[in-house]
């Protein structure tokens, strides 16, 4: 109640401010005013909250054009005062000793000590006016952004005094953003005090809070309104649906890239050498901290650091795939299952080397700016950009492998030995060749994986670890050696997961997701794809 | 190798005691029991030959892990099935245990509830869940040791070996297997105490676990089921079902072409192992204290493989020494150099299944035969078992 009132109040003096705020843009010298300006600001420091309410209106009525620097620095608790009187901002309160400006001037006035200060105490009632005020000065700003985020702000905010002065700003206003927020914001007015052409304005918006206004009027005792707004709930309720839909299956297709990075190089190595590599979780790992390498090497670089890492990764994991391979994986030929407890050994090994090495700590990898954020659909659905890039690297990694498989003269032997190694060697292709070939390339993709892990998730010494059996599961579930096996297993696997998550928790989906796949190889013993073949077994 | 014993008696289950092997394994094993029961009881605490409680417990432990690898041991070496998930059934046969050590807790827990365990009033649930009930008694709860681990090898076996998954997949699936049961387990929902399992427990049949004498007991005692259990083993592995065991390890397709309907055979060596798993389990947990989600971990799981895989695989004896030397020398790694023990652990992976892939045992055979060779120059064993050693 008491935020309305004075955010009425703050409406009253609007229609000043309207007038002046042509006149500020151009003439800055009549601002000079320090004595009055001074006054203003001594009026803050009271010890009495509603005091500093008043001071506040003041502070907007004045026409000064710092009083926004003032309100947001009084907002954010970096208007003070200095142990002489003066009237100080701070720029930045990490240290011992802060580096302040002078609130008047604006000079910089060097560091002082934090003793020295008073900081100009707020309440939540006077935070929430703030914000308020700040947002219809905001309305003014010549800034399109800090336009759109006022806009954004007085959703559900207008009232009475608000209303009038706001459809005159939206008749002035250029961008169309900023023109349907401010509609929206007083379509929301309109349905509050029982207008029907409101909710006409409000209808198929996706907002929470205009969700929030219409149910509100749905409930309302206008039986008109009340009517109007429930039919437009329902259509927002039913659009929201297939929005959160959406955001599901982009979610489940974004882990389910994640499986397919993770478990494209186990496929690789799997199917030709039918070697299972327990160590394919660390090479993963290897290739994130290769990213983390990167950025510590180029600071201050992080996208070109990533960009840099997506060769030195794959060339990190596929020469500790060469030495896994050359050191032990040779002397196990065709004894999978000893192959198997060889590279688990070898995984230990690896995360104790980073545990020891590095740091048993999660290490930070910097997204750069260029990856972070996201891109916005509509009010309900918004994608991030990190999830895009990896689903989109995931699929030119994939296309690329395929490529290799069935263009290139390696991927004609791979195929040949992964059919039958017999025949192939005495066709003369040179199998153990073939053999360090496709552990490098599979290593080296799990260090792809990596790449793109370390920009969705911590990068640490477990990282690995919690992607092996995930990507086991994919392999099985898709069937081996088969790459779009491992495509369709993988983004499936994702969604199937996403789909879940809502109803059960993300664990119990996860146990799902394991119970399933164990009753499907009963069925398939061979996995969604089988290799074809006459051999009774394997 | 021992397969053609000639037996002097005809009944299945004592015919283990006319093997060499058998006798020499029960032997150590009798003398180990009563000599740590003689220096613990007999000595007096003061003289450096005196065996603490603390060691007792220790052994203790050791000995339930050599069962459990004993049972890993039955369907690794002699059915060729590598199961990542023997943990499960281990922890499974735990926490029934666990669960008969709850409920004799009774009004003594922190809440003072009657009936239900603390965590469970910490949950603010009202009343047991139904797969709880009975476990106050005895019996049922020790019956369950056995039952429950055995269903679940039963069911998970049955669908497993009768569509054929062999080899890697099924190593793969038992490791999601045992995977999604710890993560299930770690659900409060789930009603085993989550996160922190079941503790705090008092008395085991009214003896107090936390006196000398019970620990002694249940070192014993799991010492004669180590006996039993490796009776039972070598039991089958030398009875008709357990040959028909070998062949399908070495050749399955051969066999099912002999008219052997394989997966009834790998069905029932498996549930076997799974309760003799389930058995060490329940022994482990007294001695320790504590269940937790923990055991059902699949580094857990592939640990024991590497136990079996480091005494030497198909021998049973090699298990057991397998599981104590490992566990040995995890107590002292992680006591001097914690940092040092994944190393080590994952060095003996690597260099077992490389340099010595029949394990310690295989050592011995090796070394013996050679012992052999050399003293008789005329008795030339069978020449394909020189070329195994020297292969």
């Amino acid at each position: 109640m008491r935020r309305f009132l004075s955010l009425g109040l703050l409406c009253l003096l609007l229609l000043s401010i309207t007038v002046n705020a042509q006149a500020q843009t151009d003439s800055t010298a009549e601002s000079g005013d320090d004595a009055a300006a001074l006054e203003l600001l001594e009026a803050l420091d009271v010890s009495s909250y509603p005091a500093k309410g008043e001071a506040i209106i003041a502070i907007l009525q004045s026409d000064d054009e710092r009083a926004r620097d003032w309100l947001q620095s009084l907002l954010d608790g970096r208007l003070q005062r200095a142990d002489d009187g003066r009237f100080v901002v701070v720029l930045d309160n990490s240290g011992r000793d802060w580096p302040v400006a002078d609130a008047l001037t604006g000079e910089p006035l060097g560091e002082m000590s934090r003793r020295d200060l008073d900081r100009i105490g707020i309440n939540n009632a006077l935070r929430n006016q703030l914000r308020s005020a700040i947002a219809v000065v905001d309305l003014y700003s010549p800034d399109v952004e800090r336009r759109r985020t006022s806009a954004e702000r007085l959703l559900g905010e207008v009232d009475e005094e608000l209303a009038e002065p706001l459809s005159e700003l939206i008749a002035e206003e250029e961008d169309g953003q900023v023109v349907r927020r401010l509609t929206q914001a007083l379509a929301i007015y309109q349905v509050e005090s029982g207008q029907l052409e409101g909710v006409e304005t409000l209808r198929g918006s996706l907002h929470p809070r205009i969700r929030v206004a219409l149910s509100r009027a749905a409930n309302g005792d206008d039986p008109i309104v009340a009517d109007a707004a429930s039919e437009a709930l329902i259509s927002i309720e039913q659009n929201l649906k297939i929005n959160r839909g959406l955001e599901t299956l982009y979610f489940g297709l974004s882990l389910g890239s994640v499986l397919v990075l993770a478990a494209i190089g186990l496929a690789i190595t799997f199917g030709v050498m039918g070697v299972i590599n327990m160590a394919h979780g660390e090479l993963i790992m290897l290739g994130a901290y290769t990213t983390w390498a990167m950025q510590q090497l180029l600071p201050g670089q992080p996208g070109l650091a990533l960009i840099l890492s997506i060769p030195a990764g794959f060339m990190v994991a596929a020469l500790a795939g060469i030495a896994i391979e050359r050191s032990v994986i040779q002397f196990l030929k065709g004894r999978p299952l000893e192959t198997l407890l060889a590279t688990f050994g070898i995984s230990l090994i690896l995360q104790q080397l980073v545990r020891t090495g590095i740091s048993p700590l999660n290490r930070t990898v910097v997204t750069p700016e260029w990856m972070s954020g996201s891109l916005v659909i509509n009010d309900a659905l918004s994608l991030t950009l990190n999830r895009m890039y990896v689903l989109g690297f995931a699929l030119v990694v994939f296309a690329g492998l395929m490529l290799i498989m069935r263009r290139t003269r390696l991927g004609l032997e791979v195929r040949a030995v992964t059919q039958n190694r017999a025949m192939a060697r005495s066709m003369g292709i040179r199998a153990t060749r073939v053999d360090i070939m496709t552990f490098a390339l599979g290593s080296g993709v799990a260090g792809l994986a990596g790449v793109a892990l370390s920009q969705l998730t911590n990068v640490g010494p477990n990282l690995g670890q919690n992607y092996i059996i995930d990507s086991f599961m994919v392999v099985v579930f898709g069937g081996v050696g088969n790459l779009w096996g491992t495509l369709v297993a993988g983004l499936s696997l994702g969604v199937i997961n996403q789909v879940l998550e809502p109803w059960t928790g993300a664990v119990l989906a996860k146990i799902i997701v394991l119970v399933f796949i164990i009753l499907f190889i009963q069925k398939r013993p061979r996995g969604l794809f089988p290799q074809k073949g006459r051999a009774a077994e394997g | 190798m021992s397969l053609t014993t000639e037996s002097s008696t005809n009944f299945w289950l004592t015919r283990p005691f006319s093997e060499r092997s058998t006798q020499i394994f029960l032997g150590v094993l009798l003398a180990a029991l009563a000599l740590v029961t003689i220096l613990h009881v007999v000595v007096p605490p003061d003289n450096p030959l005196h065996v603490g409680a603390y060691t007792v417990n220790l052994f203790g432990k050791y000995l339930s892990y050599a069962l459990l690898a004993v049972a890993v041991d039955l369907v690794w070496g002699y059915l060729g099935i590598l199961s990542l998930g023997h943990g499960a059934f281990f922890a499974i046969g735990g926490y029934a245990m666990g669960m008969y050590l709850m409920r004799q807790i009774g009004e003594r827990g922190t809440y003072g509830h009657p009936v239900l365990p603390d965590f469970m009033v910490f949950l603010n649930w009202d009343s047991l869940p139904w797969y709880w009930l009975g476990f106050d008694m005895a019996w049922f709860a020790f019956a369950m040791v056995l039952i429950a681990p055995g269903l679940l090898a039963l069911v998970f076996g049955f669908l497993a070996f009768r569509s054929r998954v062999t080899g890697v997949y099924l190593s793969i699936i038992t490791q999601a297997l045992t995977f999604a049961l710890m993560l299930a387990f770690f659900r409060n929902e789930m009603g085993f105490g989550g996160n922190n399992g079941l503790t705090d427990f008092r008395e085991l049949l009214g003896y107090n676990l936390r006196s000398n004498d019970t620990r002694l007991g249940l070192f014993l005692a799991t010492g004669v089921a180590l006996g039993l259990g490796y009776i039972l083993c070598r039991a089958i592995v030398t009875s008709k079902l357990g040959r028909v065991s070998i062949a399908t390890r070495d050749a399955e397709a051969r066999t099912r072409f002999l008219g052997y309907r394989v997966e009834r055979f790998q069905l029932f060596v498996f549930v076997v192992s799974a309760m003799l798993a389930g058995l060490a389990g329940a022994l482990y947990v007294p001695q320790v204290g504590i269940i937790n989600p923990s055991e059902f971990s699949p580094i857990f799981s592939i640990e024991i493989v590497l136990w079996v895989a480091l005494g030497g695989r198909a021998t049973l004896y090699g298990a057991v020494i397998g599981a104590i030397l490992v566990n040995y020398a995890k107590t002292v790694f992680t006591g001097v150099m914690p940092d040092a023990w994944l190393f080590a652990l994952g060095a003996m992976f690597v260099l077992v299944t490389v340099f010595l892939p029949k394990g310690v045992a295989g050592l011995f055979h090796h070394i013996r035969r050679r012992k052999r060779e050399e003293s008789t120059e005329e008795s030339t064993d069978n020449p394909t078992a020189s070329k195994e050693a020297s292969a």
